[in-house]
């Protein structure tokens, strides 16, 4: 059984029964799950954990919902890579990349899907809904065809094609919104209104949201139920940096790991979508909308709703917030990719370039223990690389042409 | 100017099960302050003790986000729908 109190308001501490809401009827504050920390304290350990199935569900009862019959299609529990030639370049010392594109759909967001479409049915809702950058609409469209359920998914018509093609591949409803993101959520919030509908980062939001914790506990039992002294996020609602700073806490709430957690947690915008960092560097939490123009498509939220949470969490945690250029993005995606072998896709640049920054300007030092979420997989994004990136040579089909081309290429 | 407020879910109860209220103001301010006139209690679920709209409201006049315009001092005009939409979700 999950174990669960109720909602409770962010904002404001009002307290609600367990239902597909997501907003205060009082003051308008987004809706958080509280759940019964001692029941979950009872129902945990290192060892049932270790027990479980490789994949979200292995935290079960910290998640608000029970876990699906069907886990077949092995969300989560994706590898922790120990990083050492990306270090180097950077200046780090132990560095760990983890590796959110070995998902069902690649990107972490079948995490939050899983937890949201277990929800949903638990409520009874028969369609499945979202607003989108591409990632959660993969993740939505595969997801409600595994569970039989139709779905809905609204994204920005501009996306990149890959996305599109990759989300209506698996036959649901795919409405292209002549818009930005900004004007999709809003339309969505309206929907979601007056339909018996579960928009999973809607009216769903409040369970949704709770899986991105996954990546937190997972961090931490994959360095032996050890914490990093610092980690690196993308932000673009804000959801997913303070989630999985909340993981990190509930932790040691649970007795999982030994002490405090102590994680510095830093965040990642792109200069063309940065409302949180420029906050951040106004020392302000009020965030100011911005209307996105940059190439990291899914992190182009120019509202986000968690914007001042992301900035109380890295505000707290002593962390840093950086914007960087899509020439950055473009560079962070190669870093990565040569350094590690692992393809990201723009947000993922973003990321390794905010890292990259941070590391040159001594936020992240050498003598810490640094995670960096890498959360999509580069082939969703492949017109970002397109010309950038080719075959080394072009040669004829002989001896000849490979020699002429590649003089040194003898030994080794 | 004669203007069309939209009315989330949330706060129908305050204007009795109205999704759609016909109010009169020249700014956005106006127009909520003539809500509140004719459905007492929105002002207080709008607004916040400092005076400033809540944090996670959001309000729309012609499909734009009023912090892209003026906010609250918005200028409207005859026949504008100024809708009100709780915490933009998403992400």
């Amino acid at each position: 059984m999950a174990h669960l109190e109720g909602l409770r308001c962010r904002e404001c501490g009002r307290t609600y029964e367990v239902a597909p809401i997501y907003t205060c009827e009082w003051c308008f504050g987004p809706l958080e799950v509280a759940y019964d920390h001692d029941a979950i304290a009872a129902s945990v350990s290192r060892e049932s954990i270790a027990a479980g199935p490789l994949s979200i569900w292995r935290y079960a009862p910290l998640l608000p919902v029970d876990p699906p019959t069907d886990q077949s299609s092995h969300v989560g529990f994706t590898p922790l890579v120990r990083a050492d030639r990306l270090a180097a370049e950077l200046g780090l010392g132990e560095l760990w990349v983890k590796d959110d594109t070995r998902n069902p759909t690649n990107s972490f967001k079948d995490r939050v899907v899983a937890v949201a479409l277990a929800k949903a049915i638990e409520f009874g809702i028969k369609t499945i809904a979202c607003a989108s950058t591409g990632n959660l609409a993969n993740a939505v469209a595969a997801a409600a065809t595994r569970a039989g359920l139709p779905s809905y998914v609204f994204i920005p018509s501009d996306l990149e094609p890959g996305k599109i093609l990759t989300t209506a591949i698996y036959g649901g409803n795919v409405v292209a919104i002549e818009g930005n993101y900004d004007e999709v959520n809003r339309l969505c919030a309206e929907l979601a209104a007056d339909r018996p509908w579960a928009f999973v980062n809607v009216n769903v939001r409040p369970f949704y949201a709770e899986g991105s914790r996954t990546l937190a506990f997972e961090t931490a039992e994959q360095l032996g139920w050890e914490t990093p002294d610092h980690v690196v996020v993308p932000i673009a609602s804000g959801s997913l940096l303070t989630k999985i700073r909340k993981g990190f806490d509930e932790l040691h709430e649970y007795g999982l790991i030994d002490g405090p957690p102590n994680v510095r947690v830093s965040g990642a915008q792109a200069t063309g979508c940065s409302p949180v960092a420029t906050a951040f560097a106004e020392q302000t939490d009020v965030v100011r909308p911005v209307k996105p123009d940059t190439i990291a498509k899914s992190l182009a939220i120019g509202n986000p709703a968690d914007g001042p949470f992301a900035i109380d969490a890295v505000r707290e945690t002593g962390g840093e917030i950086a914007a960087v250029t899509d020439d950055e993005v473009l560079e962070g995606m190669s870093l990565l990719a040569r350094t590690e072998g692992i393809f990201g896709e723009t947000a993922a640049g973003v990321t390794i370039a905010t890292l990259k920054r941070l590391a040159e300007s001594g936020a992240v030092r050498a003598d810490e223990r640094v995670v960096v979420y890498v959360t999509g997989h580069g082939l969703k994004t492949l017109e970002a690389v397109a010309d950038h990136v080719g075959p080394t040579a072009t040669i004829a089909p002989t001896l000849d042409a490979f020699t002429s081309a590649f003089p040194d290429a003898q030994e080794v | 100017m004669a203007v069309t407020i939209r009315i989330p879910t949330q706060l129908r109860q305050l204007s009795g099960g109205a999704a759609e209220v016909a109010v009169e103001g020249a700014t956005v301010a106006e127009a909520l302050k003539a809500l509140d006139a004719a459905h007492p209690g929105f002002s207080e679920r709008l607004y916040d003790e400092s005076g400033g709209l809540r944090r996670f409201v959001n309000v729309f006049v012609a499909e734009e986000d009023i912090r892209f315009l003026d906010g609250v001092d918005t200028a409207l005009t005859d026949g504008q729908t100024v809708s009100i939409v709780p915490a933009v979700a998403g992400g």
